[in-house]
């Protein structure tokens, strides 16, 4: 009888989340945080690889680049900007009542945040959809209508607009996925200040898609301002 | 446990002083590219952007008050990222044609 109650305390010792490779719940924190930003590394560069090639194209064609911007509305971006800046503050938010332990608020700020993601992609929609209307497609056989002087650059930053956007936006669609999974976790109880790891990296995720928003809406939404104004 | 427990509690003023800064800086950003500054739109415009990244990395994302070796990865990450676009307009910028 003894040995039961004696395995009964060990077991009480040890957090049931804590993995048994690791010594604490502390160290597998921080080895699931580096895990996540060495996730991040790569993420950077894969984003980086694509804003390389703006760079490379735009000083190619300065002006052509310019006069496509300034063919994009900026207020839907410029909503688009303040939403996910937003649900980066309830995410923050959320990360915060799980550390203080309290269920109902994590939940909650998940929600929101994943109602501003996708309050997000509608707006990316709505843009896409403007975007065929005027016809600025390239490709698909679809007919790209813009001035003869800049046409085929004019192209070319509308494709890498294309292919920037629609990986910030399928980034925000596995967000989704992955805020889903932390609402059902949390729900579920698993969350707890002891135990709080996968909503600070889930948040990392989404802090992570949310800076590549901020260096992507003004390099192709506003370098084309003044050519207006000219 | 609770005694040596590495985790600090970011307070939520510091949260919402951040929000802030961040969509002051949207605005600032937007206003800016309406007026014609030549090469120093994109200098500002640059400028803009990475302090706004450098405000969620350090506080939204806790790196300020992370381990060294979290450091090092996200400077680590910025160092490389410097490679990939340095050495790369250093080709295409100084080349003739």
């Amino acid at each position: 009888m003894s040995n039961v109650a004696a395995v009964g305390q060990a077991e009480h010792h040890h957090n049931p989340n804590l993995a048994h490779h690791f010594e604490s719940m502390e160290a597998q924190k921080e080895a699931s945080l580096l895990g996540m930003w060495l996730f991040l590394v790569t993420e950077i560069l894969f984003f980086g690889g694509a804003l390389t090639a703006y760079m490379v194209y735009r000083q190619w064609y300065p002006d052509a680049f310019a006069h496509a911007s300034a063919e994009i509305a900026i207020l839907p971006g410029a909503i688009n900007t303040a939403v996910l800046i937003f649900s980066s503050l309830t995410m923050a938010l959320a990360v915060h009542a799980a550390q203080t332990g309290e269920r109902g608020k994590v939940m909650f700020f998940i929600v929101i945040t994943m109602i501003l993601g996708a309050a997000f992609l509608g707006i990316k929609g709505y843009e896409y959809h403007e975007k065929y209307l005027e016809g600025h497609i390239p490709g698909f056989g679809l007919e790209f209508r813009f001035d003869e002087e800049y046409i085929r650059p004019a192209q070319i930053f509308f494709s890498i607009y294309f292919v920037l956007t629609g990986l910030h936006a399928l980034h925000m669609i596995i967000g989704l996925g992955i805020m889903t999974w932390m609402l059902i976790w949390t729900k579920k109880g698993v969350i707890s200040p002891d135990y709080y790891a996968p909503i600070e990296i889930a948040g990392l995720y989404w802090h992570f898609v949310d800076i590549v928003w901020i260096f992507l809406f003004p390099l192709l939404y506003l370098i084309g301002r003044h050519v207006h104004h000219v | 446990m609770s005694e040596h427990t590495e985790h600090h509690i970011v307070p939520k003023s510091l949260y919402y002083l951040i929000f802030l800064a961040l969509m002051v800086g949207t605005a600032l950003t937007w206003w800016v590219a309406t007026i014609d500054l030549g090469m120093m739109n994109n200098v500002i415009m640059l400028a803009i952007a990475v302090t706004k990244a450098t405000l969620v990395v350090l506080f939204f994302m806790h790196v300020k008050y992370s381990s060294r070796l979290i450091w090092l990865a996200v400077g680590g990450s910025v160092f490389f990222l410097l490679i990939l676009i340095v050495l790369t307009l250093n080709d295409y910028l100084a080349r003739g044609w």
